[in-house]
């Protein structure tokens, strides 16, 4: 399980985490969404440790990981894949899918992460990871690190920006995958209604302020409120907290 | 052969024994082994010091490798190498020097290779350098190579220098007739106080002729680099140049990558990006359980690769 206690996060006179206390249930599929700018990016590296927080506690499975750095909290258990994911001259995907799961695989794992996001292995294994690939390419290698790499709590930041061409069922199959498989928890930053549909708990992130967590239902009030909130937010990809 | 010649061999030829078809080795300024084939036959120069390899016109799938290795220090090793290769030919080609130095004394080998194909002829040729031992002699390795391309003719060269040469000037020059292609890359990584120049100057004089020029490089600690590259394009045809380098610690690279279109229909391109690892490569390593330190040696074994 993970908590945040009183997560405050301030730069440049802007405080875009206000105060932050949240309890996410292991295996649970979790969306956080929100408006730009009211601190979903922020609140995702804070949790990966990419970002520290000014104040407040990160507890993971009962354990005080505030001070933890990057790699160690990647060992513990937590994986990020980045809205934009990064690229590296000379390292391929095959490498990328290795380091991810700290082990050598079998080649027919490697092809089968790849045929989950929708790739063709045989194109893809010996690519490398740079300007050589589209935008949506990149997303998809990301997500199939990740899902390569196997972590309790998995945070994905906009998986669905930039991956039009695949359909999102089967970004939502990969999804149900890793929580069979890996009985693990995933953190979605999302804009997308069709990914909120489907979490079990959703988290509305409003000026750097928790404004409500719960089922959809819930959290949107009425179905016109859900529609007219969902349509606002789809409005506003590709913008980093 | 003790362990250091074993070592060194292993390094600059991946070879633990004598390989397959033709060989030649060099140590300490002397041939040691030599074996030539049906078609690949090897004779020393009477001139001056170095070898005359011939490679007999449509040889194929054969190898010739031509190793040098200095162990004493104080050497100081000139070398003359010609590659004629005949007609249609395909062949790989790999030579290198290995400098083992472990006293006060400067060590350098000279090697001047030069490359002519016939039409149609093909060839890989790769060359690594590479130097150890812990004496305070410098390991200093210049080489030259002539690349001449008859029509159709191909030329791949791979450069790898990644440790422990204290000085380098490596001079390329190539002269490509119509349809040839002249493909170029070295990879260097240089530490400590080493310095490393390359110079490449290359000619597309045929109609259709063309090159790619690719440098990748890793500039640690103190040393410096420095990349020169002239391409003319006197005919028809397509040249690029590239030079990526990553910069770390207070290691200094400078790249003056230049084009130079004599012909109305020269296509030339060049691209130069120097910088540090990014910081968004290293969190994204680390977020996948690297530490820094690995997930800087991933970056730059994969980028060296």
């Amino acid at each position: 399980m993970l908590e945040l206690k009183d997560i405050n996060f301030k730069r440049d006179g802007k405080q875009i985490l206000n105060n932050i206390n949240l309890k996410l249930d292991t295996k649970k599929f979790i969306a956080i969404t929100g408006p730009n700018g009211s601190g979903k990016s922020t609140l995702a590296k804070i949790i990966m440790g990419i970002e520290m927080p000014d104040s407040g506690n990160i507890i993971f499975d009962g354990k005080d990981i505030t001070k933890l750095s990057i790699t160690e909290r990647a060992k513990l258990g937590i994986g990020f894949a980045f809205q934009q994911p990064v690229k590296f001259k000379g390292l391929t995907v095959k490498d990328m899918i290795n380091i991810a799961a700290d082990t050598e695989l079998k080649m027919k794992e490697i092809c089968d992460y790849l045929s989950d996001v929708g790739l063709c292995a045989k194109e893809y294994i010996e690519r490398e990871v740079d300007n050589s690939l589209s935008g949506g390419e990149l997303k998809r290698i990301e997500i199939a690190m990740l899902e390569a790499k196997k972590s309790k709590i998995t945070i994905f930041d906009e998986p669905e920006a930039g991956i039009d061409l695949w359909s999102f069922n089967s970004l939502i199959q990969v999804f149900k995958k890793m929580r069979e498989e890996i009985q693990g928890t995933i953190i979605t930053i999302t804009h997308q209604e069709r990914i909120l549909d489907i979490a079990d708990e959703i988290v509305l992130l409003v000026n750097g302020k928790i404004e409500k967590v719960g089922k959809k239902e819930e959290v949107f009030e009425n179905k016109k409120f859900v529609a007219s909130v969902c349509k606002f937010l789809e409005k506003g990809e590709n913008v980093n907290e | 052969m003790n362990s250091i010649e074993k070592k060194l061999l292993k390094q600059i030829a991946d070879i633990e024994k004598t390989p397959q078809g033709a060989y030649n080795l060099r140590e300490d300024g002397k041939k040691v082994e030599r074996k030539t084939t049906a078609n690949i036959d090897i004779v020393s120069k009477t001139d001056k010091d170095g070898m005359d390899i011939i490679i007999k016109e449509n040889t194929k799938n054969e190898s010739v490798h031509i190793p040098v290795i200095l162990t004493k220090s104080g050497m100081k090793d000139l070398v003359y190498n010609d590659f004629f290769v005949g007609k249609n030919a395909d062949v790989v080609i790999v030579a290198g020097c290995g400098i083992h130095n472990s006293s006060c004394d400067t060590s350098q080998h000279d090697g001047i290779h030069r490359f002519f194909l016939e039409e149609g002829a093909k060839v890989k040729y790769i060359e690594k350098h590479y130097g150890e031992g812990d004496g305070n002699g410098k390991r200093i390795l210049n080489p030259v190579t002539e690349v001449y391309l008859k029509s159709g003719a191909f030329l791949e060269m791979e450069t790898v220098q990644i440790k422990g040469v204290d000085s380098t000037v490596r001079t390329t020059k190539g002269e490509i007739d119509k349809d040839a292609t002249l493909i170029v890359k070295e990879k260097i990584m240089t530490h400590g106080d080493q310095d490393a120049k390359t110079f490449f100057e290359v000619n597309l004089n045929g109609e259709n002729s063309r090159t790619n020029v690719i440098s990748r490089s890793v500039a640690k600690d103190n040393s410096k680099q420095e990349f020169v590259s002239k391409v003319y394009g006197n005919n028809v045809c397509f040249g690029h140049v590239e030079c990526d380098a990553i910069i770390m610690d207070k290691g200094q690279v400078s790249s003056l990558p230049q084009v130079t279109a004599k012909h109305i229909d020269a296509s030339l391109t060049h691209e130069a990006a120097i910088g540090k690892i990014a910081g968004e490569q290293l969190i994204k390593l680390m977020s996948l359980g690297l530490t820094e330190k690995e997930a800087e040696e991933q970056i730059i074994n994969g980028f060296l690769k």
